[in-house]
């Protein structure tokens, strides 16, 4: 995958991800034009449009697009599987996924991202195992994040169930 | 994990924004705040303002004073802002940017930290926007953590060195061991991720690839359990064990096994396996169908198996999702040429995605039509695509224009059919032709002289309804100049003939000359053939001759040049009018395959009288006159005077090129020094002389002087007078 891009009916960007080496620029460029073509789009079309050189899979998720630019030996089929799959994996994090979520707290999306896909591939296919890495690392920041509100003073330690489980593996 | 509070606030504040301009302001406070905090010492609220920069830097505004900020996150102890620092750096900071060089040493730590979620970070940063230099640093650690570290690790690791060779194809040898050994491993995760590498490696390097074709047994084994155990629950996406795994696999055996008789043979079953077990309810099935389809028509498969390929996409035109109709066209599209008979039992589906609704799929039907259009279904897939050039999309009018002139060319039954959708076309796209239909069409109606009284009708019926369509109107003017006297008549064997007078005829004309719809050269084409009916009619001349002499003060200068030069013809010449305006000859293809459609109008066979001085303005002579003579006559002799006799012999080299012999001979009593020939072509044809054999012709013709030269068409959109 060269990258995905998540935009709003509105075109506003929600999430993008690159990679391959562009300048800020040719991001923008591309970004605008491609979200321009993707959104004159009318609703039961193909998913598969061929944009400059490249192959964009695309779908519709409420009010969210989903796109991808996948290279030439790239199955687009199962690129429709991936996105399908993150957004099964936004879902299951947040609880019933909207936009607000993905736009409040972005940085996750990016996390969640990070763990199923690597370099453009897709690193791990089970969702079970997606969802138990992301818990582990939250839990990582939390707890270092507990320890130094502890350490400033700010908290005072409290046994009841929701901060002991903190200290649980 | 705790929501950033600051972040959010940040984020609500910009969302209330009304305007642009208001939105404007509160980024550039956020962003001075953002600044003065990076500067100031530690105060645990860093993550929130990096992520805060982020989140404005995706509105689009700039944040690269963030740069550094990146660098010194990552270098963090703490783990919350590692992880913000290095999404930091996979938005902000590029390859292209120095300070992506300072996060090398970072990196580098990380990728040995105790905590595996540390390393993840920096694997996952590396693998994302690692530029080469970074690449060659770690390729070492890289390949340790594909040895020896847990499946985690070694998954991320894996894809990891994908990038890697990627970037710095040479380290591919690197990693070739370690990835071999990983598609032993259990994990689903390790082994998708060694297959990519493993591609990856192949792809660029043909021994590598020799190397890893033993491995197509364990692939085969890997597939197998895939597609026949039972439900695994971890990997199961609709009834589908572990699809995105089987795409690979299936991927990579593609690669072994093309051009290669004993892979192909080792994958046979499993994908004629695969090909019938395979669920193709749902996308995901239809996903690995998909690739297995690829994968067989790649490889040296037995004919069995292709069959069930092809049979396999043409159960996908059938299917009710457009996407996959989409996906068996393109496949179709690469097969058409190798197994051409296969795909023609589908030919009645494709032809019916002309009329999908989607402009993709469209392009994709058209570009199969045209590929499977032959002799015997000429006539029904014309009816199809020219019904489909009346509704179809803008953008493809072009090419469909194209594809029916060269299919009616290649396969037209009879030349009636091939002029008629040649004039189809042209009055249902005309402006979506190219140039050289003018000439060709004009060639093609030429030739077929039997036809001429039928085309002139057809021609002189389109132009009475409708003189907007350039291309079509050029030629109907032309038709009617060279065969306006069948108009008159009043008959015709393969057409209900007009009943017109020669007024008529020239009204028609005229009105192309005078409506503004019509271009300079199309009222260059009305000109001339309103001249040419002068000899092909009886009554009307001196219409036609105030139609001339109005137009010789045109503003346009073509228009001009050409009344002032048939008025000259009419006043001073009228005893050569008859022979200059004389019916074309057939016109020889190859010579006139590539002169512009300008020339081509001009076409008058000159007769060369051997010994008559040339007349300069009432000669328009062309390319076609030029090449015309020339392949008729094998030697003509050009001068002949006072014992001195020239010939002239041509012999052609290609179809656009010649070669002339000029030889000269003295018959007198005395040797005649100093001679030299010299020669001037129009500007449309380019001339090279070479040395003659000598300068001094003998007496009494006992020996002859010989000048060669090369002389080729040159594309010139204007056609001068010969002037010497």
């Amino acid at each position: 995958m060269q990258f995905m891009l998540l935009f709003s009916r509105q075109g506003k960007l929600r999430l993008q991800k690159w990679y391959v080496p562009l300048s800020d620029k040719e991001k923008k460029k591309i970004t605008r034009e491609l979200v321009q073509t993707v959104l004159a789009r009318k609703p039961k079309m193909c998913s598969f449009l061929e944009w400059r050189d490249l192959k964009i899979v695309y779908k519709r998720y409420a009010s969210l697009y989903f796109c991808c630019a996948i290279e030439d030996q790239d199955n687009e089929l199962i690129t429709l599987e991936i996105i399908h799959r993150y957004v099964e994996l936004l879902d299951k994090y947040f609880g019933s996924v909207c936009e607000l979520d993905i736009i409040f707290n972005f940085e996750k999306a990016y996390f969640i991202l990070d763990e199923f896909l690597l370099g453009g591939e897709a690193q791990e296919t089970s969702k079970k195992n997606v969802l138990k890495a992301i818990e582990q690392a939250d839990l990582l920041q939390e707890n270092i994040d507990f320890q130094m509100r502890l350490f400033a003073g700010m908290v005072v330690p409290n046994m009841a169930s929701e901060s002991s489980g903190l200290f649980q593996n | 994990m705790s929501p950033s509070v600051p972040l959010q606030e940040m984020i609500r504040a910009i969302r209330s924004a009304r305007t642009q301009c208001e939105e404007r302001g509160v980024i550039q406070r956020e962003c001075a705040a953002i600044r003065a905090q990076f500067r100031q010492a530690d105060n645990g609220g860093r993550s929130h303002n990096l992520a805060k920069l982020l989140y404005v830097h995706m509105l689009g505004y700039p944040a690269h004073f963030g740069q550094m900020e990146c660098v010194r996150m990552i270098a963090s102890p703490r783990y919350s802002e590692k992880r913000v620092g290095y999404l930091g750096a996979m938005m902000l900071l590029d390859e292209k940017q120095d300070a992506s060089l300072l996060i090398t040493n970072s990196i580098k730590n990380d990728l040995s930290n105790s905590n595996q979620y540390i390393q993840s970070l920096a694997l996952c940063t590396l693998a994302c926007m690692g530029s080469a230099e970074m690449c060659r640093d770690l390729a070492p650690e890289i390949d340790r953590l594909l040895r020896a570290s847990n499946s985690y690790i070694k998954k991320k690791a894996a894809l990891c060195a994908v990038h890697i060779v990627r970037k710095v194809h040479d380290l591919g040898e690197l990693f070739t061991k370690a990835a071999r050994s990983l598609l032993t491993e259990k994990n689903h995760g390790v082994v998708h991720g060694a297959v990519v590498l493993i591609t990856e490696l192949c792809e660029r390097n043909s021994e590598t690839l020799e190397r890893f074709r033993k491995t197509v047994p364990d692939l085969v084994q890997i597939m197998k359990g895939l597609v026949i155990s039972g439900y695994s629950p971890d990997h199961d996406v609709a009834g589908i064990s572990d699809p995105f795994l089987q795409v690979r696999i299936l991927r990579l055996l593609r690669i072994l096994g093309r051009n290669n008789e004993a892979a192909s043979d080792a994958m046979n079953d499993l994908l004629a396996q695969v090909a019938t077990n395979t669920d193709s309810t749902k996308t995901v099935g239809n996903a690995v169908l998909y690739e297995t389809v690829l994968t067989v028509l790649d490889i040296k498969s037995e004919s069995g198996l292709r069959v069930l390929a092809v049979n396999i996409l043409g159960r996908f035109l059938l299917n009710n999702d457009r996407n996959i109709r989409y996906i068996a066209m393109t496949s179709l599209q690469k097969i058409v040429g190798t197994d051409h008979n296969a795909v023609q039992r589908h030919r009645g589906t494709i032809v019916d995605c002309l009329k999908d609704q989607d402009a993709s799929v469209k392009r994709r039907a058209l570009e199969l039509s045209l590929a499977l259009v032959s002799a015997s279904n000429i006539r029904s897939m014309m009816k199809e695509l020219l019904s489909f050039l009346s509704s179809c999309p803008p953008e493809l009018r072009s090419q469909t224009a194209s594809g029916i002139f060269n299919a009616a060319e290649r396969y037209a039954p009879s030349q009636r059919w091939h002029i008629d959708t040649i004039l189809h076309v042209l009055t249902t796209a005309g402006g979506d032709v190219r140039d050289e239909t003018v000439p060709n069409l004009i060639q093609l109606i030429t030739n077929t002289s039997e036809l001429h009284c039928y085309t002139v009708h057809k021609l002189y019926r389109a132009l009475l309804s409708d003189i907007s369509q350039q291309p079509l109107v050029q030629v109907a003017c032309w038709c009617i100049g060279e065969y306006g006297d069948l108009l008159l008549t009043g008959e015709c064997q393969e057409t209900e003939p007009v009943q017109v007078t020669e007024d008529y005829v020239l009204d028609v004309l005229e009105t192309v000359l005078q409506s503004h719809m019509s271009s300079p050269s199309t009222r260059g084409f009305a000109l001339t053939a309103t001249m040419k009916l002068s000899t092909r009619i009886t009554e009307n001349v001196d219409r036609i001759r105030s139609i001339v002499s109005i137009y010789g003060s045109c503003i346009d200068v073509e228009l001009q040049q050409r009344a002032v030069e048939y008025n000259a013809l009419f006043k001073k010449y009228d005893h050569m009018r008859a022979a200059v305006l004389e019916r074309m000859p057939v016109i020889e293809k190859n010579s006139q395959g590539h002169t512009n459609g300008e020339t081509i109008k001009e076409s008058q066979t000159v007769k060369v009288k051997p010994g008559e001085p040339q007349q300069p303005a009432n000669q328009v002579q062309a390319n076609a006159a030029f090449y015309t003579v020339f392949s008729i006559v094998a030697t003509v002799t050009v001068y002949e005077k006072d014992g001195v006799t020239v010939t002239l012999s041509c012999e052609k080299q290609s179809d656009s090129g010649l070669t002339v012999t000029l030889t000269a001979s003295n018959s007198t009593e005395s040797d005649i020094r100093g001679f030299t020939l010299q020669a001037a072509v129009p500007k449309s044809v380019q001339l090279h002389m070479k040395a003659p054999s000598g300068d001094s012709l003998p007496a009494r013709g006992t020996a002859k002087l010989k000048t060669r030269a090369d002389m080729s068409e040159v594309y010139e959109t204007k056609v001068s007078p010969v002037t010497s």
